[in-house]
């Protein structure tokens, strides 16, 4: 079967307001839970949980260091708090006081980071973070989660409750492609590969996973087979998952909303260059901020959407090849 | 007043411990941790509900304490020890390789009586912002007490917690300024004015008052007062109005101190003023 028939759209939906509703569906499973947000409710999706639970939703105000301070005391006397804002005021602005009361402190603390990437779009580049994961992935302690639609979204957010420690679980604004099972469970670290191929492994995380999708579509039809990996958790990474891939299609393009540096391509990169040193290409934005526009502009301005991936395969295949003459 | 007695006895040991572990370690903060060492025998060895032999990090059913201003760890680390929540011994390790007792509070090698790591300035009050939360919504009526430096208090998020615990009503915690004027650079009104420190954080809907906190009497009356008000709806700010160094003539009121280790000439020095009361380390 095709892969563009394999995953069907089942309509386009934002990443975020899959959060939401697995804040909601965590919320009634565990007492527990409770939601910490600094004036973006509305924006992160928060309202019915807040409307169900007010006493379990906190809001800040627009004081963004303190609400991860207060969810790192709220975390360490037994509760589990989702402190909710945007990718940028979520890592950056917080950084030490993700380090240190967080990360540092293995504090419970499910650190819900709204809008990242570029997608964002309009608001520009103050708005949209490109630098998170890299930033977030630095710290020990702390797992990065970057799902890829609507529904693995909602499941990550449902998830990360079981899981003791902290976690950067990063989403987004626009409508993309919801794709994935709703009844899919979801397993932090574990990679899932969405199609096997033998010329090369296209290594995606979060939007630009239904990109790479789409990429393989294409490849396929010029007869060029794509395996394509969800890299859903960043840290842990599946090392597994991504050396037996490597191994097998002896070329890699990795695909992300991020800037080259500090993100999940640099990761794989580095862990290959030790173990498989495997030809690579990078489908993210090198050494530049973002601007206003809409978000599927942007993703090509940026050149992020399938056909840069398909053509970022079509070198890599190219290098592979130069690689073994 | 022979309880009074006996918690001042306890302060002069434990500034004995404070000298020794800085001048051990060869580093350390005594200025500050000399300076509030009167509140915190206070606390812990006279006002604060706890139960040291069946701690947890979570402190549920009991009292928490949170030092935001983590430089004054020797004074934290030998109150803990003295009220037995690690054995007096490990004092000696401070700041060593592979010590539970880092340079600053950490919680990574599970140090009882530590619930966050703290050092970095700013962020003590915002956590005891939701350890008080986290308390009343388990129907607790512990106190969660939280001591920051006046220096500290340039700190933004010092401003942010303010706001936030006077919206939240948290009139179950209890913050402590240690009101010495000074700072490592220098005194504070030179450096980045506080101004009128009763007058902000009354601004900012907190019950406040100014303290002695280097008279242990004025100290243990003040904390028994801010108890008593749990109820009123506002958190609590304790103004300890401290000398930096107290204690030792030479380090006293200067910022000199620090941030900076005696030598064993000014430890010997040192020491002659601070009574043994319940045995070094």
């Amino acid at each position: 079967m095709k892969i563009t028939e394999k995953f069907i759209n089942t309509g386009n939906k934002d990443t975020r307001s899959g959060f939401g509703a697995g804040l909601l569906e965590v919320g009634r499973e565990n007492a527990d839970v409770m939601a910490l947000c600094a004036d973006l409710t509305g924006s992160l999706k928060m309202e019915a949980f807040a409307a169900e639970f007010p006493d379990r939703f906190i809001q800040c105000g627009i004081a963004e260091a303190n609400m991860i301070g207060t969810s790192a005391g709220l975390a360490l006397s037994g509760k589990i708090p989702y402190a909710g804002t945007f990718a940028g005021f979520a890592t950056g602005r917080v950084y030490d006081q993700v380090r240190q009361s967080v990360a540092y402190s293995e504090t419970n603390v499910k650190i819900c980071a709204s809008h990242a990437g570029i997608t964002l779009g309009e608001d520009g580049a103050t708005h949209q973070i490109m630098e998170d994961i890299g930033l977030m992935r630095m710290l020990p302690n702390l797992v990065v989660i970057n799902p890829c639609d609507y529904n693995q979204t909602k499941a990550a957010t449902i998830e990360i409750a079981k899981h003791h420690g902290p976690v950067y679980l990063r989403f987004g604004r626009p409508s993309v492609p919801n794709f994935t099972p709703a009844d899919a469970k979801f397993e932090i670290g574990k990679a899932i590969t969405l199609a096997q191929g033998r010329d090369v492994t296209i290594f995606a995380t979060g939007h630009l996973v239904w990109e790479a999708i789409v990429a393989a579509g294409m490849l396929e039809d010029e007869g060029i087979s794509v395996e394509v990996i969800n890299i859903h958790t960043i840290k842990p990474l599946d090392k597994k998952a991504v050396l037996e891939s490597a191994a097998k299609t002896g070329a890699v393009v990795t695909a992300e909303e991020h800037l080259i540096a500090g993100g999940m391509g640099e990761l794989i990169a580095a862990f290959l260059a030790k173990e498989l040193p495997t030809p690579t290409e990078f489908v993210a934005v090198d050494d530049l901020f973002g601007q206003s526009g809409e978000p599927a502009e942007l993703l090509k301005e940026y050149k992020l959407s399938s056909i840069n991936i398909a053509d970022a395969v079509k070198r890599v295949i190219a290098k592979k090849i130069a690689l073994s003459k | 007043m022979a309880e009074i007695t006996k918690l001042q006895e306890i302060a002069s040991q434990v500034r004995r411990d404070i000298i020794r572990m800085v001048n051990m370690a060869g580093s350390g903060h005594p200025g500050g941790s000399l300076g509030s060492a009167d509140i915190l025998t206070a606390l812990f060895f006279s006002e604060m509900n706890h139960n040291p032999a069946k701690w947890n990090r979570d402190g549920k059913g009991a009292d928490m304490f949170f030092l935001s201003a983590g430089h004054l760890s020797p004074l934290f680390y030998s109150v803990l020890a003295r009220s037995g929540y690690f054995p007096t011994e490990e004092l000696k390790t401070f700041r060593k390789l592979g010590s539970r007792l880092q340079g600053h509070p950490s919680v990574e090698r599970g140090l009882p009586g530590v619930h966050i790591a703290s050092g970095s300035l700013g962020q003590g009050l915002s956590v005891s912002c939701g350890a008080a939360l986290a308390k009343r919504a388990a129907g607790e009526d512990n106190m969660v007490y939280v001591l920051i430096g006046d220096g500290e208090s340039e700190e933004g998020q010092i401003w942010e917690a303010a706001l936030f615990a006077a919206q939240h009503k948290l009139d179950k915690l209890i913050a402590f300024t240690d009101w010495n004027g000074q700072q490592i650079d220098g005194p504070v009104s030179s450096i980045l004015d506080l101004g009128d420190l009763e007058a902000k954080w009354r601004s900012f809907g907190w019950n406040c008052r100014v303290v002695n906190g280097n008279n242990m009497t004025d100290v243990v009356e003040a904390l028994r007062w801010a108890k008593s008000t749990a109820g009123d709806e506002k958190p609590k700010m304790l103004l300890m109005k401290t000398d930096m160094g107290k204690g030792v003539d030479f380090m006293q009121g200067t910022h000199h101190w620090h941030g900076k280790a005696p030598n064993s000439e000014q430890t010997a020095n040192a020491l002659s003023q601070l009574k043994e009361t319940l045995g070094d380390f």
